[in-house]
């Protein structure tokens, strides 16, 4: 397999240069074009990033895999990410889980057969007023209960 | 009594008070006129003499790193605003970025013409894509009108600003681990100096500062010094976005000035405890800041005075509210379990101390421990103190502490023979 930045995404990385006093600061942002170009980070595309940073590829290998929100595998079509930090567990998080999981018939950390959906238990949302809360994507969804849960997933195209 | 004093949050109740047209009749960038044409130095002093602290939980004066950064120097200086919000209970810069995201703006610009910086970045956590776009359109806007780009409002003065997306790493809130990642690297803290000095960002000198302190700046270059402290404490001017979350009625973001009282806040604007029950404790600012007992959280006033004769902290001003239902065997787990996720894994005694004392609890929580495993966290806890390059450990340390103390006979009766 081999990875290349597409022409809109070369466009961007263009206007991202002049915005930084060198080039090794585009790694982030790099990484999050690929992420969303691919949906993963595939172990080509370091080179690519290399190359533009001139960072060598195990330097933004080690970058990369420092950045929790960063994947070296895609994820389902809905990544859902439910916080597990301490005001929404007050809030009671756990119950949410376990219907996530039970509704699903997968864990934390894994995929549904048909891609649909993955799930995550994270650390804090930033959330804490609207707990207890999760992410579908980037999309926040917060203040839930089983019932809002179920409404939510039922009404994903 | 409470006074209501609105510094930070005066035009979030506006609609659609995220947009340039909004904002723009209710006082956003008049500073902007006046003020870019006053010798730098005086916006400087304003924000020396107003008192205002750090906002994003160390509560440093501001004014003192203004002055540590360099006046016509050769390098380009960077202002750098600190929005990787991840301390749990914290929830604050979300609130400022996409309700008023031109009061910060218009912070960033009063700040970097102060400290003679032409480009200035937003560090913002990756989880808050959403607000992120919030952000970016009100840049643009800004951008359009005039006020950011080539000689904002015909002062002469140029400012850029990026706004860069970290990639889910609570570290990177520590000012020289942002600034590592900014420049392409892990989010490592950095070894502290010996003297006083800026931050470098590419070996140039850049000041950090969190997004409230910097939507702070406008109240203070406009209204004055003087003016700012008229709230708060002579210790600890001014305001802040003090906030509530987890046992309580009404979770959310009020702001008040420093100094209130700590109850009379949580039941003014939180409505009390949830449910009507007894109130367990309060942890004060952040998941960081060591927990008050209910006794003690009756004797304590918001700010970092009254927290520091505590025994702890204000932190963020982020109140987790523990009613009697809470078991501190699940919320010590809980938090145990977060620093184990995010010790970025420098230093061996906070990678390896947070991971076991995970374990630990999580026997604890399962009633597995014996005596030996209590003696072994708290042992843990010592060794976490004061061996690492930053305060991340220390602070793991100061909660584990915290809660065993307060709460010891609950702990110890689950324990095993």
């Amino acid at each position: 397999m081999s990875f290349a930045f597409s022409p809109e995404n070369l466009g961007k990385i263009e206007k991202l240069r002049s915005r930084y006093p060198s080039p090794k600061a585009l790694t982030l942002p790099l990484l999050w074009l690929v992420q969303e170009q691919e949906g993963y980070i595939p172990g080509e595309a370091f080179d690519a990033i290399a190359e533009i940073t001139t960072w060598s590829p195990m330097d933004i290998y080690k970058s990369a895999s420092f950045y929790t929100m960063l994947r070296f595998e895609p994820a389902g079509k809905y990544h859902i990410k439910i916080c597990r930090s301490l005001s929404c567990t007050l809030c009671g998080q756990a119950m949410l889980y376990r219907h996530l999981r039970e509704k699903l018939g997968i864990k934390a950390g894994e995929t549904t057969a048909d891609g649909r959906f993955t799930i995550e238990r994270v650390e804090c949302l930033g959330s804490c007023g609207t707990a207890p809360a999760m992410q579908i994507n980037d999309i926040y969804y917060e203040e839930l209960n089983t019932l809002k849960l179920d409404t939510i997933l039922e009404n994903l195209p | 009594m409470i006074r209501d004093v609105r510094i930070v949050s005066s035009r979030f109740g506006l609609a659609n008070s995220h947009r340039l047209s909004t904002v723009l009749m209710r006082g956003a960038y008049d500073s902007l006129p006046i003020h870019l044409k006053r010798p730098p130095e005086q916006i400087v002093r304003a924000v020396d003499e107003s008192g205002l602290r750090g906002k994003g939980g160390g509560g440093a004066p501001a004014g003192e790193k203004w002055k540590l950064m360099p006046r016509n120097s050769d390098t380009p200086s960077y202002l750098v605003v600190n929005c990787d919000e991840s301390e749990p209970g914290t929830f604050k810069d979300r609130e400022i970025i996409t309700r008023d995201p031109h009061l910060l703006i218009e912070g960033m610009i009063l700040t970097s013409y102060a400290i003679g910086a032409n480009h200035a970045y937003i560090y913002i956590r990756g989880e808050y894509k959403s607000f992120e776009l919030i952000l970016r359109r009100a840049v643009d806007e800004a951008y359009e009108a005039g006020f950011l780009g080539r000689d904002i409002a015909g002062s002469g003065f140029d400012l850029d600003i990026t706004i860069h997306r970290g990639g889910g790493a609570y570290i990177c809130g520590e000012k020289s681990a942002l600034l590592e990642s900014l420049e392409g690297k892990r989010g490592h803290p950095r070894l502290k100096p010996k003297g006083k000095e800026p931050e470098w960002y590419f070996g140039a000198p850049a000041l950090v500062n969190n997004v409230e302190t910097i939507a702070s700046v406008p109240y203070i270059v406009m209204n004055g010094a003087r003016c700012y402290r008229q709230f708060g404490t002579a210790q600890s001017p001014g305001t802040l976005l003090f906030s509530l979350s987890g046992h309580i009625e009404r979770p959310g973001i009020y702001e008040a000035e420093f100094g209130v009282s700590m109850m009379e806040y949580i039941e003014r604007f939180g409505g009390g405890v949830k449910g009507k029950k007894k109130l367990k404790g309060v942890i004060p600012g952040g998941i960081s800041t060591p927990i008050l007992t209910a006794e003690e959280a009756a004797r304590a006033t918001l700010d970092y005075e009254s927290l520091r004769t505590l025994g702890s902290s204000l932190g963020t001003g982020g109140m987790i509210v523990l009613s009697s239902e809470a078991d501190m065997h699940g919320v010590l787990k809980n938090i145990l379990g977060f620093y184990r996720h995010e010790s970025c894994g420098q230093c061996t005694p906070c990678r390896e101390g947070t991971s076991w004392s995970d374990q630990i609890a999580s026997r604890m929580l399962r009633g597995e421990a014996t005596m030996k495993d209590l003696d072994k966290l708290l042992e843990l806890a010592d060794t976490m103190n004061g061996k690492t390059i930053c305060v991340f450990a220390p602070a793991v340390s100061g909660v584990i502490l915290s809660i065993i103390d307060k709460f010891r006979d609950e702990f110890t009766e689950r324990l095993r023979p």
